[in-house]
């Protein structure tokens, strides 16, 4: 976490050049879930994308997916968020921000860690 | 942008933060999977010019390497660990981190106390539920928790103990500390 920074890339050529797309405020741990819907005819996603549907079939957090794609967040954003203009996934924010998380949740967090 | 009904997993994100190599990835490791993130930081104007960024539109950026950690309660309830970056340089990214964040973990080291302050004025000033779990290096004299409250003025209501972010049962101790000190803070904001 404390580490220095990488080599400097060129990671937005996968995007098009694109630093913006409708993912850009997507939190970290925001629950991406593939629609099940193929792709429309005439559309092309890439084999990165092709990789975040597989990935998100049962549903995966922003960051999981970014870790497993090994691609910038930054990219992944753009790549998520396009999916969901093609109405590819959905997008649900983490429960914390809406609606709080409830009592019952943070008691069996409680006890899962309790019992780890 | 359009959100899913919530039948879906839930994921919690608690954060780790404290000065530099005050034990952040020790504790995440002890208790959780690791995963690897790139993620970009802004460059500054002197590396602009520098780094070659052509093609690059309207964002100057260069990838930073980050991790996070993954507990998994039961299926579909997660709990992510985000360490907070401790260098100056990469402030830009707390504001991120920190949306939604169920709980904050400030750890410290008392031979270098001052480390924290950012920290603790950062989570006082969102609101953000946190501790203080003070890591018992070796070699360093051990304080006590009430000490380290009185030096870093803290709220009496915020809990303060010491750990060694080495050891799992430690790490546990100082999540579940965590976890009930949000509880009680949502409790008490329900009321």
């Amino acid at each position: 976490m404390d580490e220095e920074a990488g080599p400097v890339v060129r990671p937005f050529a996968l995007t098009g050049g694109r630093a913006r797309s409708s993912g850009d405020n997507l939190d970290l741990i925001a629950m991406v879930r593939s629609t099940g819907t193929p792709p429309h005819g005439d559309t092309t996603i890439g084999p990165e994308q092709r990789r975040i549907l597989e990935i998100a079939r049962s549903g995966a957090s922003v960051a999981d997916i970014a870790s497993d794609v090994d691609l910038p967040l930054g990219v992944v954003r753009v790549l998520i968020g396009d999916l969901h203009d093609q109405g590819l996934i959905v997008v649900r924010p983490p429960v914390t921000v809406a609606p709080q998380p409830s009592e019952r949740i943070l008691k069996e967090v409680i006890n899962g860690l309790r019992a780890l | 942008m359009a959100f899913a009904p919530s039948d879906e997993p839930v994921a919690l994100k608690i954060l780790v933060a404290g000065g530099f190599g005050v034990g952040k990835t020790t504790l995440v490791g002890a208790i959780s999977e690791i995963r690897p993130l790139r993620t970009e930081e802004v460059l500054s104007d002197r590396s602009v010019g520098v780094d070659d960024i052509d093609g690059v539109e309207g964002k100057t950026t260069t990838t930073v390497a980050m991790d996070f950690g993954r507990i998994t309660i039961r299926e579909g309830l997660v709990v992510y660990l985000f360490g907070t970056p401790g260098q100056e340089r990469f402030w830009f990214m707390w504001d991120e981190l920190s949306y939604g964040a169920l709980g904050a973990v400030v750890l410290a080291d008392t031979r270098r106390l001052t480390d924290c302050f950012p920290s603790i004025d950062y989570f006082e000033q969102r609101g953000t539920p946190f501790i203080v779990a003070v890591n018992c290096f070796d070699g360093a004299e051990r304080h006590e928790p009430d000490d380290v409250r009185v030096a870093l003025d803290l709220d009496p209501e915020v809990p303060v103990l010491l750990c060694d972010v080495r050891r799992r049962a430690s790490a546990k101790v100082v999540l579940v500390t965590l976890v009930e000190h949000a509880l009680k803070t949502l409790t008490a904001a329900q009321r």
